[in-house]
């Protein structure tokens, strides 16, 4: 059963092979025997998630079933849960169980999706690697002492360890696609805008985006199509018609046109990631797509803006953890300022403190311009690189991150090497653009993944891009040994 | 040495929209507290703001009412500091390019002259919540039901030269807003007040002194209070050889005094860029348009118009175009009443004289002008005297029915009868043989003195000019 996609699992339930409930018990007896080892989740929700798999099984009798009824999926613990502990990773919310549901979350209820938990991930987002969790870091199922990638760690892990059919993850620079890479699933972030936002706790307002994590391209369509939309809810979400993500699977590839951007193959990619990659765009080459070299050439650019961007975003995002009304307080403060001081300082790990800290000076008086404006600007510059590049290919592909996962701890006191394994997927958060991270290879046991850039709301040729590889290629069928 | 006084003004004004600017939450005020925060006005973990555009509306209203330039494209952007009532540790608020840009008012001084006021930029934002600091021993509570109302805050050039001035200026915009219909205008609710900017500097002198911004007065008579001291304050400063200091400074209306709140250098740095959250406002010109056409006749034009289809007195027209609804109230009272001038006095002395006796609002007033109109017919066809007309409306201001049935029941109609005025006269001139003497003698003014008695021997119902005309003919026998 564990080894099953959602799409394969939808037909069992509909057959009814099984039901919702066993489904749903096989996973929480898995996750209760293994997760010790990997951490991917900060809250197993087995009451509720019972609860939604027998109201799921009804709707499956009654015929009123939709394909995501009766799914269990994990969700990230960034995205409000009403009446479940809501965390993000941080000491500051361990307390806070939120009052309303995110929209995504709102939007599976709806179909029927049963919620398994909520998974572990990076504090507010901030990180690579799922080290700096309040609940301790993610251990890669590939390799238990390796990273599992960030921040959407838990996600990535649960999937790849088979103790969710799938999940949601958040990406702010890369964090659904470096760690789908880095734990060899399946990852999508949307167009900035595609997914409301509502309801899921904002590191950096300009660049957040909400998207699928799952073994393959099918199942991210399938999801997707409860997950896009317009939420009049989210001022920044588009009012756009959404396709069916599936209907557009099984297009042939035959004249394709993918960039590959010399930007991304250049100094500080690894070689055995390269040739994965390579191997990979070989296979695309069989199935008719013709490969062009094009140049993304302000994509140095990218890492420098995005550390102004999002810390200057984030400093006033979490402004509002203040020790006032919810979350962490320190004890017994002996006025405002030390309320806030203690509240702040006790409540929020480093590596956010860090980002506080840069973000409040980059906007601060007579800085401003020197940072934020310009980092603005390099914005714009970046766009335009994808711009001009879409006027000559449908696709862009490279390797989503320069390397395969590294060793828990190896890059812990380092904060400039970490943010450089981000250095190809934050371009597209900066531009707004959807991207995807495909299984693609190994570099020994730790996978390799395949990114794969689409212009605005392009995610229906993503997910057929990436499916069509899936249906010639297995990587994305391997499951680490343990967990098979 | 002769000091210039310097003065700019920044008022905010709540907007009346019934729901927040950033949420769905209600605006009404004095709620239990924190029963009108939603989600959103909390500042949870997670919740986004989505735009009010009938704040849009409104703001848009005030600027083309005022002929500012509107901007095309307005941007919000996060104002940072912390404070326990600003739930999100930043308000939303406009910056580099506020809704509302320069434009300009009229203000009149008391000597009937005129003068023009910048107004450098009229922005949105959303107001804090409260923080209550009584019955908590010693701890602070937060109400934040007035988080997220729509405020505009309307800068003024510095171009005031008195406390007066700026009273006048503060209550030109007071007018007005409620004349558009954006704001309450209450100011012991907090929906209007004001932040003043002043300093003071040798007269003659070119360049601006250093400033002093008193925060947050709530009333007309406070801010000229406030203002005087601090000019005061700031030459005894200067004159001692000191320097004024750029600071925030609190009124304290009990003590009648400024004071320090905190220093240039202990001011915040709001670290202001646009909010990620919201996009800019994009607006066009048939929009603009819509809204012009919306607009009513405002209180200058409705003056003018005051003067000269009811030949008022310009100080007349001035009290009566103040408020909105007074002039409406007025204009109905001329429609029913068929006389401008005996409307205005009506009106003016005493119906607002009864309600500010009262303490009352126009709204509530036990007169309505359909009464007060019909009342004035009655003088205008001699049922009654202006004199009678006094307790025909102290007695409708008691609610004891309009006009008509009050004279009915109180008998209080004029007598206009001959024969009956010629009967009192008779007697009257028969009880007072002395003074009749006396007019014969060449003493007219006892003439007021047989008037009067004839009146009260009439309990006041005859009509005078008869009384007159006839008392003449008869002394003169």
């Amino acid at each position: 059963m564990h080894n099953k996609t959602i799409a394969e699992l939808s037909q069992s339930l509909a057959q009814g092979a099984f039901s919702s409930v066993e489904l749903t018990q096989t996973y929480l007896e898995r996750i209760e025997r293994l997760d010790p080892q990997v951490n991917s989740y900060i809250t197993v929700t087995a009451d509720e998630a019972l609860a939604a798999a027998r109201q799921a099984d009804a709707r499956i009798k009654a015929g009123t079933a939709g394909t995501l009824t009766g799914i269990p999926l994990a969700q990230k613990d960034i995205f409000c849960t009403n009446g479940i502990k809501t965390t993000c990773g941080s000491k500051m919310l361990d307390n806070f169980i939120s009052p309303y549901d995110a929209t995504v979350i709102s939007n599976f209820k709806q179909a029927g999706a049963v919620m398994l938990g909520k998974t572990n991930m990076d504090e507010f987002a901030m990180g690579s690697s799922n080290e700096t969790s309040f609940y301790g870091a993610v251990k890669n199922p590939w390799d238990l002492d390796a990273v599992p990638g960030g921040s959407s760690g838990g996600s990535a892990a649960v999937v790849a360890a088979r103790l969710a059919p799938a999940s949601t993850g958040t990406d702010t620079g890369g964090s659904i696609r470096q760690p789908a890479a880095l734990c060899g699933i399946t990852g999508l972030k949307p167009t900035y805008g595609r997914v409301s936002r509502y309801g899921m706790i904002a590191f950096a307002s300009s660049l957040d985006q909400a998207g699928p994590m799952a073994r393959t391209a099918e199942d991210c369509a399938l999801m997707m199509n409860a997950m896009a939309g317009f939420d009049d809810k989210d001022s920044t979400s588009i009012e756009r018609d959404v396709p069916d993500y599936s209907a557009s699977l099984n297009q042939p590839l035959a004249g394709l046109k993918v960039g590959l951007p010399k930007e991304y193959f250049a100094e500080g990619l690894d070689n055995d990631v390269a040739s994965a990659v390579q191997v990979a765009i070989d296979e695309y080459k069989k199935l008719g797509a013709e490969i062009v070299d094009i140049s993304l050439p302000n994509t140095g650019l990218s890492i420098p803006a995005y550390y102004v961007v999002a810390p200057a975003e984030c400093s006033s995002n979490l402004s509002r953890f203040d020790g006032v009304r919810f979350g962490y307080r320190c004890d017994n403060p002996k006025d405002l300022e030390d309320l806030y001081k203690r509240s702040r300082g006790e409540g929020f790990g480093t590596e956010v403190k860090r980002r506080i800290m840069i973000g409040a000076y980059v906007l601060s008086a007579g800085y401003y311009d020197a940072y934020y404006i310009k980092a603005q600007k390099s914005r714009q510059l970046i766009s335009q690189d994808f711009k001009q590049a879409f006027e000559k290919v449908d696709v862009i592909m490279g390797p989503t991150s320069p390397t395969v996962a590294f060793n828990l701890g190896e890059k812990t006191d380092d904060p400039v090497t970490m943010y450089l394994s981000d250095a190809y997927t934050i371009a597209t958060n900066l531009a707004g653009l959807p991207g995807m991270s495909v299984p693609c290879g190994f570099v020994g046991q730790r996978p390799v993944g395949l990114q794969i850039i689409g212009n605005y709301f392009d995610e229906a040729r993503l997910l057929n891009v990436a499916h069509q590889y899936q249906q010639h290629t297995d990587w994305h069928t391997r499951a680490p040994e343990a967990f098979r | 040495m002769q000091w210039e006084v310097v003065i700019g003004l920044e008022i905010h004004a709540q907007l009346a929209t019934k729901s927040k600017i950033f949420s769905g939450a209600s605006t009404a005020y004095g709620a239990e507290p924190n029963t009108q925060a939603c989600a959103v006005d909390l500042g949870l973990p997670g919740v986004l703001p989505v735009f009010n555009k009938e704040a849009l509306r409104m703001a848009v209203k005030f600027g083309l009412a005022n002929n500012c330039e509107i901007t095309r494209r307005s941007v919000f952007a996060r104002k940072n500091y912390f404070y326990p009532d600003l739930p999100k540790g930043y308000q939303i608020s406009q910056m580099d390019h506020p809704i509302v840009a320069r434009g300009e008012l009229e203000i009149e001084l008391e000597d009937g002259s005129t003068k023009v006021i910048g107004i450098t930029r009229a922005h949105l934002e959303e107001d804090a919540g409260k923080s209550l600091h009584e019955d908590f021993h010693g701890m602070t509570g937060i109400d934040l039901n007035r988080a997220g109302t729509p405020l505009l805050e309307i800068v003024s050039e510095p171009d005031m030269r008195s406390a007066k001035e700026a009273v006048a200026y503060m209550k030109k915009i007071h007018s007005l807003v409620q004349y558009l219909e954006i704001c309450d205008g209450n100011m012991q609710e907090g929906s209007f007040r004001c932040d003043a900017n002043v300093s003071i500097r040798p007269k003659g002198q070119q360049e601006y002194g250093t400033r002093a911004e008193l925060k947050n007065i709530n009333s007309f008579r406070f801010v000229e209070r406030a203002i005087n001291i601090e000019v005061e304050r700031q030459i005894d400063v200067l004159e001692a050889g000191g320097k004024v200091v750029q600071e925030t400074r609190l009124y304290d209306a009990d003590k009648n005094e400024t004071r320090s709140m905190r220093s240039k250098e202990e001011a915040f740095d709001y670290r202001y860029f646009p909010d990620p959250d919201l996009l800019p406002v994009e607006i066009d010109d048939a929009y603009i348009e819509a809204i012009r056409a919306t607009l009513p006749e405002l209180p200058d034009a409705k003056k003018r118009r005051f003067i000269d289809e009811y030949k008022l007195k310009a100080d007349d027209a001035s009290t009566l175009t103040s408020d909105r609804a007074l002039s409406g109230f007025f204009e109905a009272v001329v429609k029913e009443g068929e006389d401008a001038k005996l409307a205005a006095n009506w009106v003016i002395s005493e119906l607002l004289g009864a309600l500010n006796k009262n303490g009352m609002a126009l709204a509530d007033s036990p007169v309505t002008a359909d009464m007060l109109g019909g009342m004035i017919k009655r003088i205008k066809d001699n049922t009654i005297s202006g004199k009678i007309a006094k307790q025909v409306f102290a007695a409708m201001w008691e609610g004891e029915g309009d006009a008509d049935a009050i004279i009915e029941a109180k008998g209080l109609k004029q007598v206009t009868d001959s024969g009956a005025i010629e009967k009192i006269v008779d007697e009257v001139l028969a009880n007072n043989q002395a003074q009749v003497e006396q007019y014969r003698g060449g003493n007219e003014k006892v003439l007021g003195f047989f008037v009067g008695q004839v009146m009260k021997a009439s309990q006041g119902k005859a009509n005078p000019s008869q009384v007159n005309q006839l008392l003449r003919v008869k002394l003169q026998g």
